[in-house]
């Protein structure tokens, strides 16, 4: 097993980490939009949808220890790899120009992670960690989405995780060594899809249950 | 026929052997013909400083072809500045403008320390080079002419990153002063052909592990280094990388 922790702590087995637990978060993130899209189909749709998943019971502890431990990984390699790249450069450029590679996404990863971290948190204690005998979980949504301060931060910390998808996606693939001229330019168009109806999906549903419903 | 000139406002960093901090100086740079290359616009620039007793700008150069890899700085935040697919002593004047402000700067990373001005230490490079940039063979006569066949494609693949000429503008330009596409290109173009085949292995792990000691930072796929790099070598070579040590450590 030594062999395989020594991997781990390499530059490249750091950036495997990143990119094995991004891509269970993008896995997690699919199912997660699809099953909030029945939101857009209104209260009963939306509660059966909550009864079903609810009942897997002992399947979605292990989910939630799973991504727990999932994030707890993420965010920790994520802050090491930050670090260290801070300190690979000690004395900064004086001018120091863009060459066409870098993107809004890819300069941003260490903030919009951490931001998201901060999202998470907030998200687990409105629609989480609340007595759920006193209130069902459109109840909780409701009331959340009837502040306005809820409604923009949803949207805006929707439009973060947007941003750090659209360079995680296929980073995760370039991490995993499958960058092929005829097979990127794919790979790049899905994450910027799959960023757009994550942002799209996710960001109407609190203009949607505050404005609409 | 005379050729055109301009005049420039250089701010140059300048710091002594030894010295902890350095500092961006002006000069300038007076009538340059915009035939000249940028490290012939340097060399005037050091005539002037000579003749006046002062120390002139110390900066790394060699062949001024663009093939060996000694040249290099930062012009204006781009690393051999803004064309390309060129190094420093390719690039010409004429892609100046009169009147212009240029700002040069040495390559920086904590893996390259700075010796002087322009000049730094790439030493790290050879180190990795010498973790494992090379194939064991047991010379003797020359072997019969395609005794070992390579297709041709392969043959162009593996030349393409054999095209690097180490001169650390991927560290330079990279926001987290990482390597791996100097590194990548040095594992693929021996990873891709039959004689690097055997010590493939070894030599992505002893080289990954030699970078990681270096000090340079971390890959996260921003792409500046393919854009930079004056040979154009692509980011395809840090996926091939990714994937020479993936099959190592797993097999």
């Amino acid at each position: 097993m030594n062999w395989f922790f020594n991997m781990l702590r390499s530059s490249i087995g750091k950036k495997l980490l990143m990119a094995l637990t991004g891509l269970g978060f993008c896995l997690f993130l699919l199912i997660h939009l699809i099953g909030n899209l029945t939101l857009y189909g209104g209260k009963g749709l939306f509660l059966s949808y909550v009864e079903h998943l609810h009942a897997l019971g002992p399947l979605i502890r292990i989910a939630e220890l799973g991504l727990l431990a999932f994030a707890a990984i993420h965010v920790s390699s994520g802050l090491i790899l930050f670090w260290q790249n801070l300190q690979a450069r000690p004395v900064r450029y004086q001018v120091s120009k863009n060459a066409g590679g870098r993107t809004i996404g890819s300069a941003t990863m260490p903030y919009t992670g951490v931001l998201i971290l901060i999202f998470v948190v907030i998200h687990l204690l409105n629609f989480h960690f609340i007595d759920h005998s006193r209130q069902t979980v459109f109840q909780a949504i409701d009331a959340t989405f009837s502040m306005l301060p809820y409604v923009i931060f949803y949207t805006f910390a929707v439009i973060i995780v947007a941003i750090h998808i659209s360079h995680g996606f296929w980073s995760l693939f370039q991490t995993f060594g499958a960058n092929h001229p005829k097979y990127m330019p794919a790979i790049k168009g899905m994450g910027v899809i799959f960023s757009l109806l994550a942002a799209a999906g996710f960001g109407f549903i609190p203009v949607y249950v505050s404005f609409i419903m | 026929m005379i050729s055109k000139t301009i005049n420039l406002t250089l701010k140059v960093w300048r710091q002594n052997r030894g010295e902890k901090k350095g500092r961006l100086e002006t000069y300038h740079a007076k009538d340059i013909s915009v035939d000249m290359s940028f490290l012939e616009m340097i060399d005037v620039v050091n005539e002037d400083l000579t003749k006046n007793r002062k120390e002139p700008i110390a900066f790394d150069h060699d062949c001024r072809e663009g093939i060996c890899g000694m040249c290099g700085a930062v012009v204006n935040g781009r690393t051999h500045g803004h064309e390309k697919e060129t190094t420093l002593c390719q690039l010409h004047m004429r892609h100046f403008s009169d009147g212009d402000t240029i700002v040069i700067e040495p390559w920086r990373s904590r893996a390259f320390p700075l010796i002087k001005d322009l000049i730094v230490d790439r030493s790290a490079l050879d180190k990795i080079i010498q973790a494992g940039g090379y194939i064991s063979v047991n010379a003797g006569g020359a072997p019969d002419a395609n005794a070992l066949p390579i297709a041709g494609e392969v043959a162009e693949t593996a030349f393409i990153a054999a095209a690097c000429i180490g001169c650390g503008a991927c560290v330079a330009a990279c926001p987290n002063a990482s390597a791996m596409l100097f590194v990548s290109a040095k594992v693929s173009h021996l990873a891709l052909l039959p004689q690097g085949r055997p010590e493939a292995a070894k030599r992505v792990q002893a080289m990954v592990r030699q970078m990681d000691e270096c000090g340079f930072g971390n890959c996260s796929n921003e792409t500046e280094c393919e854009v930079e790099c004056p040979k154009g070598i692509s980011i395809v070579e840090i996926a091939r990388l990714n994937r020479e040590f993936l099959k190592a450590e797993f097999s």
